[in-house]
């Protein structure tokens, strides 16, 4: 069973539509990028998928034992954040909250817990720094490591690079990619740094005014729908530069 | 200032049961406005605790003109605004900021009005300025019993404060009720805004919102530390003050508690100013 099912979703603001029937599985273990222009519906689809806007029609379903509040999730940061006297270990920490509904304090396994994801991130020396005073590039990690307190299984990140300078995004990157090899945790991650992003993933699903596309990261652009679709840029990246895109429309990824 | 005085001043603060009352009630008081204010101001909603005081100063002065008990009548219309409020940040197309001062300036006007009006007996400037020394017996009882319940509670909810604080939107995504906890935040100011209107006064009890933990923050790097440093500054605060407004004949208690909180942000601004400094040459 897939890890998360979207049937038939239809995403709209009170009565403007931003996404129509939309239907895409994600798999445990998967890596998948969520692309598209401003505006196309991406951060809406994260929202749904967060249980923060509930689609019009269609459902979404959880599979493998996966609960709602079990989703971690990189937000965009926020304006609050920049200037926030916090210590990494507190923000960490505080990503442990969904498991303790009914508990005022944080239990020592939850303390354990936030310790263990701190190393995986090799950010353990920063415990007591203060967040606001570290750089982008470590903000976002500390930031992965409270999404990481709060699930073991997927992570949802929101354009996890901006601002970050170059060096900083690939480390992030990195980062990223061990996460979901190496400890199998699901990604999705909405970017717009297609040059970067698309060469590590395994899906892509691409939010297009009248034509979206899902389907393995290899097939993208192979066929002329997309391809017509595509910006030159993207194909450079995926195949080269070759200009002559392979014409067989394939089975398997879907157009709708 | 000589021995004698401070003798005098010891003697007056803890001779007096009305005194004391007036001590306890005030540092209660200023300990739940300030741990408060660190998630209102961070959050940028600091102003919901004006808005509420001249809201509350409103509700004072018709409840002075009908002869009413003040505190049972401000306290649930000032609780009843507090959740307008919150509905208003959430669903509105007027910024927050602006319903606010809407609100808050009406609220002034009717509470003049009706107090020039009506000509009643209490003073005005008692609203607005405060009056420490006039807490009845049972008005302290039950200031005690607020904002001991307002400490408690935000010591058994402090996880989830921080949590909506510093991000919504994630608390939200991982099933922490963000609306409810901006909600519970704002009722318990309501509460203590009501109280400590009494004591400092309409006009100024945002300062004990806003102060301490603006304040702490200048040299705190640790939320847990801004808390706990904003709570003692904004006791000794009030303390002193205390002890300024009976030693200087005629000083007014909230304008010098007020004083003395400004006192400490100029201090602790400088501090955080070198101790940057300090860090940069490292």
């Amino acid at each position: 069973m897939a890890l998360i099912e979207c049937k038939n979703i239809t995403l709209a603001y009170e009565k403007n539509i931003v996404l129509e029937s939309l239907s895409f599985e994600v798999d445990q273990g998967d890596y998948l990028c969520i692309i598209g222009e401003n505006g196309s519906g991406k951060t809406t689809l994260m929202k749904a998928i967060l249980g923060l806007k509930a689609p019009l029609k269609g459902e979404i379903i959880f599979g493998e034992g996966l609960k709602r509040n079990e989703i971690g999730y990189l937000p965009q940061q926020t304006g609050i954040q920049k200037d926030f006297p916090a210590s990494v270990y507190e923000v960490v920490l505080s990503g442990c909250l969904n498991r303790s509904r009914f508990l005022p304090f944080y239990t020592s396994a939850q303390k354990q817990q936030a310790m263990d994801n701190m190393a995986k991130l090799n950010i353990t020396s920063l415990k007591n720094e203060c967040y606001r005073e570290l750089s982008g590039g470590q903000q976002q990690r500390v930031l992965i490591a409270r999404a990481l307190c709060a699930t073991g299984k997927l992570l949802l990140l929101d354009e996890p690079v901006t601002g970050l300078d170059p060096d900083a995004s690939a480390e992030l990157y990195e980062l990223i990619d061990h996460l979901n090899k190496a400890h199998g945790i699901t990604i999705i991650m909405i970017t717009h740094d297609t040059a970067s992003a698309l060469p590590r993933c395994s899906h892509i699903l691409h939010l297009h005014k009248e034509m979206n596309y899902f389907g393995r990261m290899e097939d993208y652009g192979k066929c002329s729908v997309c391809a017509a679709e595509n910006d030159p840029e993207l194909r450079k990246v995926l195949h080269g530069g070759k200009e002559h895109v392979h014409h067989e429309c394939c089975d398997d990824h879907i157009h709708f | 200032m000589s021995a004698v005085t401070i003798t005098y001043i010891f003697k007056t603060i803890f001779g007096y049961g009305f005194m004391v009352r007036a001590m306890i009630v005030g540092v209660l008081i200023s300990v739940c406005a300030a741990l408060l204010g660190v998630s209102l101001v961070l959050r940028r909603c600091s102003m919901i605790g004006d808005g509420l005081s001249h809201v509350g100063f409103g509700a004072l002065a018709v409840a002075a003109a009908m002869g009413a008990a003040e505190l049972w009548v401000a306290l649930p219309v000032v609780i009843v605004v507090a959740f307008l409020i919150i509905r208003l940040n959430d669903n509105s197309r007027m910024s927050s900021d602006s319903a606010i001062a809407l609100i808050s300036s009406a609220a002034l006007a009717l509470g003049v009005m009706i107090v020039s009006l009506t000509g009643s007996n209490t003073n005005l400037g008692d609203f607005l300025f405060g009056s420490v020394f006039a807490l009845s017996d049972a008005d302290s009882v039950l200031s005690i019993v607020l904002s001991a319940t307002v400490l408690i509670l935000f010591v058994l909810f402090y996880n989830k404060i921080f949590a909506v604080t510093f991000d919504g939107g994630f608390a939200r995504a991982t099933g922490t009720k963000e609306g409810f906890y901006n909600t519970f935040v704002a009722l318990l100011t309501a509460v203590t805004v009501v109280v400590g209107m009494r004591l400092v006064g309409a006009l100024l009890v945002t300062s004990l919102i806003i102060f301490p933990p603006l304040t702490a923050m200048r040299v705190c790097k640790k939320f847990r530390s801004v808390v706990v440093l904003s709570g003692i500054l904004s006791a000794l605060s009030f303390i002193i003050g205390m002890m300024i407004s009976v030693g200087v004949p005629s000083a007014p208690v909230g304008a010098s508690v007020v004083l003395v909180n400004a006192g400490f942000f100029v201090v602790f601004f400088a501090a955080g100013k070198v101790s940057g400094r300090l860090r940069k040459h490292k």
